[in-house]
């Protein structure tokens, strides 16, 4: 057989395997060769519940796509055009998630009769049962070949097997023209404290790699050329990671410690864990009892003159309301991150949507707003988050950042930034005064209110969940009462000055206006891209400030005959548009599969809208 | 370094607990003991941070000249874990009571306690809610006949000190509102403790449960149903101080001192700095009939507390790191340049 080398623009990989294989593992490790290689990279894990659950099965199947590309990528992809599938679950599963003719990477060892029947094929031929027939399948005795690989290693069988997924990494490198030494580098690192397993692991990852050269299993291979990047020093990182460390930034531009008191709640869970790790900056880290402690630790940490945080997911926002409602009231800075997953109650919390909007504006007793930001990609939660620390510490308030779990788990190369690029925060710190303090005096525009912080002689003041005069008496009188709430209100409206106008991507004017926020960015950017290519006047408003809307909403809205509301729930920021501008009528757009959109979903919608 | 008056710990708000509510003899307490703490541990008013929770007790932080949170139902625990681990040269006051701790609140109460936060507690227990006109609470006896147990409850009470010791709390005393000496030296106590000190503080309501504590509070039995626990004293009780206290195989035993051979010398001597949980938990569970209450401090074991771990291990961490700015860690781990 003739190989060919293609060069390629892009191609979107996906591992799949059991949850045991090592997939979410194997992804990382490609992706991140191939960031280093200096590929643009978008990757979406897609993972059960359940940490081991039986093997074999359908609902064991983790999976974990990559898309590299020569351009600017904008999304995981849509669909594969090389599936690497561990077992015949992972195919039975992934089967429809490959381009028609893709190619499609197949363990042999693994494709035994009771494994195809455990995976619910009903015959004994996976490939015609699929109809798999027009795909280039690529069969190879993986488990076989790692085990005659690593037979002298001295490792045990178990150990042994678990490699497969190394091998298998290797046959994909030779496929997509990557070079080793970033992975064979990181393995190093990885087992700097069990040596004796990197010379196996480096040895299988190579004879995996010489295996799909010399044989001539593999067909074509791909050329992905390095992308033009802007210039600059890069890094990977998830969007998880990325929210922490925007937290620090905050921290260390304000001058306030930074305290954050969380929960373990997937998907956020790593913002916590890669909090915890750097006491060295400083960061005050503490995992409560509940979800319930997480924010009130963090309320009590802002009164005594942290920047605070607590980090959680829709079900943990729930229990945090009640306290929300604290925060609002006593009017102390705090940030709340809710990567959103799948609902209600427990749902499929491995899965991602972005079904918490009504839940962060409305989810809380009494009349309480509460400034709602998102994020658009994996990097972008570093300045969402370092945004909301802004915000919360300059306008004396919470803010509630709704990441997503597709942001939190995706991750993306990054031009790294200068902290001096970020603007200042500035935390209205009441001074030691002659007088007494009135806590909930304020300014007459933004109507903040001043932080007087414990230890500061001759501001001993009282705050709390009661209601209280500017002075900070306790006070149920009905003038009173409705001056504050009302303050409350006029404090969150006057932020509109403050936040950035909202920007529109393609036309100026015209057809469809595409309407989204959060994490649906990059699908709709690439939607809209294509439209623009096939001449339809398309354009694109993306939501980074919610709750206030930037003040030229309307305004640009105004300028298209139809807008469509994309977003991954049943419509809930359609029906805040539609209280907040009852002008225009909001078509939609909604899945809610706890998956990303696909980009030919967004594509199709608008032309039927057209 | 100034010196106050408890005047200067009162603040310009009215009271507005009931006549005759024990909660004035706690906050009396309080006040006094406030100038004598900032003597003894060199620390100013405005380090001072009262935060409660919900419930009668904890409109506590308005009545005091200092800083004050008044939080939400059963929060006050961890409210007060991050103002004292924000900054711990704070001295963090929690006013909480039985409702407030044990019902709505327990799960913070037990942790921040298991985590020995350097807290000062004092728990209101007045064996009802008063704030809602009267219903049980989980310090209710079995068979009280409030609002919501309108034939009698059917559940079992807590004993909060159980709680405490359970959790491995590295202090814990009992006060009683009548006892206004008794529960100053007992607040100088439980603020000079490093870590979490619990403070039980016996109070009446005269309301919802009038009476709550009459069998030991009432002048003519007081002397006779309670005994104060004092480190290196030997436990004597009664009116005639001729009751005591020994130690019976496992058990303790109730003798009268002249009587059977007994001596001063062979009643139990308090030690509330003993490691060991058994005896504590047999003074804390001390009822009548058969015992006297037991107040004062009952255990009072130093321990380093969170707070001081959290603050000694990120000068640690920071000490052995390579990394020290946000530029720092921003270029560290794997990059790439492009040019």
């Amino acid at each position: 057989m003739e190989r060919k080398v293609i060069d390629a623009q892009d191609v979107v990989v996906k591992f799949a395997g059991d949850s045991g294989d090592g997939m979410q593992l194997t992804g990382t490790m490609f992706a991140d060769a191939s960031a280093l290689f200096g590929n643009e990279i978008s990757t979406f894990p897609d993972y059960p519940a359940e940490i081991r659950p039986p093997q074999g099965l359908v609902s064991a199947v983790s999976g974990f796509q990559v898309h590299v590309g020569h351009k600017k990528i904008k999304t995981p992809g849509d669909l594969a055009d090389v599936l690497v599938a561990m077992n015949p679950a992972a195919l039975f599963v992934n089967a429809k998630c490959v381009k028609v003719g893709g190619s499609i990477i197949l363990d042999s060892d693994t494709f035994d009769l009771p494994a195809i029947q455990k995976a619910g094929f009903k015959t004994e031929d996976p490939i015609a049962e699929l109809k798999l027939e027009d795909y280039n399948i690529i069969w190879a005795p993986i488990t076989s070949l790692t085990k005659e690989s690593l037979k002298d290693s001295g490792m045990d069988l178990k150990s042994i097997i678990r490699c497969k997924n190394i091998f298998t990494l290797g046959m994909c490198y030779f496929m997509f023209n990557r070079p080793l030494n970033f992975t064979e580098d990181y393995l190093r690192k990885k087992f700097a404290k069990k040596t004796e397993l990197i010379e196996p692991n480096i040895k299988v990852l190579n004879d995996g790699y010489n295996y799909a050269a010399n044989t001539h299993a593999i067909g074509n291979t791909y050329n992905i050329a390095p992308a033009n990047l802007e210039k600059g020093t890069y890094r990977s990182i998830n969007g998880n990671q990325a929210t922490a460390w925007g937290l620090i930034a905050a921290s260390e531009k304000s001058g306030r410690p930074l305290f954050v008191g969380s929960y373990p709640i997937t998907p956020a869970t790593v913002i916590l864990e890669e909090l915890a790790l750097r006491k060295n900056l400083g960061v005050k880290s503490m995992q409560c009892e509940d979800e319930i402690s997480g924010i009130c630790t963090s309320i009590g940490a802002a009164y005594a003159g942290n920047l605070a945080v607590t980090t959680t997911s829709g079900p943990g926002l729930s229990l945090k309301s009640e306290a929300l409602g604290l925060a609002c009231i006593t009017e102390l800075p705090l940030v709340i991150v809710d990567v959103q997953r799948g609902g209600p109650s427990t749902g499929i919390p491995t899965k991602t949507e972005q079904t918490d909007l009504a839940q962060a504006l409305y989810g809380r007793n009494g009349e309480c707003p509460i400034m709602v930001i998102a994020a658009r990609t994996p990097s972008d939660c570093f300045r969402a988050a370092y945004t909301a620390a802004k915000f919360a510490l300059e306008h004396m308030m919470p803010v509630i950042f709704l990441s997503e779990g597709y942001l939190g788990n995706g991750s993306e190369p990054w031009r790294i930034p200068k902290m001096s690029e970020f603007p200042s925060i500035n935390p209205p710190i009441a001074e030691k005064g002659e007088e007494k303090f009135k806590p909930f005096v304020r300014d007459p525009k933004t109507f903040v209110r001043k932080w007087a912080i414990p230890g500061t002689e001759g501001l001993e003041h009282r705050v709390g969940g009661l209601e209280k005069t500017p002075e900070g008496a306790v006070s149920a009188d009905p003038e009173n009462h409705a001056l504050m709430v009302a303050n409350r209100q006029a404090k969150i409206d006057a932020l509109a000055e403050f936040i950035p106008e909202l920007e529109l991507f393609g036309e100026n004017e015209g057809d469809i206006l595409l309407v989204g926020w959060g994490g649906t960015y990059g699908h709709l950017f690439a939607a809209v891209q294509r439209l623009l290519g096939e001449g339809i006047k398309v354009g694109l408003a993306h939501f980074d400030y919610i709750n206030p809307l930037p003040k030229n909403s309307a305004e640009i809205f105004k300028r298209f005959k139809k807008i469509l509301v994309c977003e991954l729930n049943s419509g809930q920021f359609a029906d805040y548009l539609r209280a907040k501008h009852p002008q225009y009528t909001y078509n939609q757009l909604n899945k809610i599969q706890g998956q990303p959109f696909m980009v030919h979903e967004i594509v199709s919608a608008v032309k039927e809208l057209l | 370094m100034a010196t106050y008056t408890q005047q200067d710990f009162k603040s310009d708000q009215v009271v507005k607990w009931c006549p005759g509510c024990g909660d004035h003899a706690i906050l009396a307490a309080v006040l006094r003991a406030m100038p004598e703490i900032c003597e003894k541990q060199n620390i100013k008013r405005e380090q001072f941070v009262f935060v409660s929770g919900i419930g009668c007790s904890s409109r506590f932080p308005y009545y005091v000249n200092t800083y004050g949170f008044h939080g939400i139902h059963g929060r006050a625990g961890a409210l007060a874990t991050g103002v004292k681990v924000a900054n711990p040269n704070l001295s963090v006051w929690q006013m909480t009571g039985d409702g407030d701790a044990l019902a709505i609140g327990g799960n913070h109460f037990i942790h921040e306690i298991r985590r020995n936060v350097d807290v000062n507690i004092i728990l209101f227990n007045n064996k009802i809610y008063g704030l809602t006109k009267g219903q049980y609470s989980p310090t209710s006896k079995f068979g009280m006949v409030t609002k919501t147990s309108p034939y009698g409850s059917v559940e079992q009470p807590f004993t909060p000190g159980d709680i405490v010791l359970g959790a491995r709390g590295s202090f814990f005393a009992r006060g009683l509102d009548v006892e206004m000496a008794l529960n100053q030296e007992i607040i100088v106590r439980a603020a000079m403790h490093s870590g979490c000190s619990v403070m039980e503080m016996l109070v009446n309501c005269m309301i919802f449960n009038n009476g709550a504590h009459a069998e030991i509070s009432d002048r003519q039995f007081r002397a006779d149903r309670t005994i104060i626990l004092r480190d290196g004293e030997p436990m004597i009780f009664g009116k005639e101080r001729n009751m005591g206290i020994i130690l019976d195989s496992l058990k303790l035993k109730v003798v009268r001192i002249g009587e059977n051979g007994i001596t001063e010398k062979d009643l139990l001597v308090h030690n509330s700095k003993e490691d060991n949980y058994g005896i504590h938990s047999m003074l804390v569970n001390m009822k009548g009939p058969d015992f006297p209450v037991a107040l004062g401090v009952i255990r009072d074991v130093e321990e380093k507390s969170y707070d001081q771990n959290v603050a000694e291990q990120i000068e640690q961490v920071k000490e052995n790191s390579k990394i020290h700015s946000m530029d720092e860690l921003l270029n560290s781990g794997a990059t790439w340049e492009v040019k």
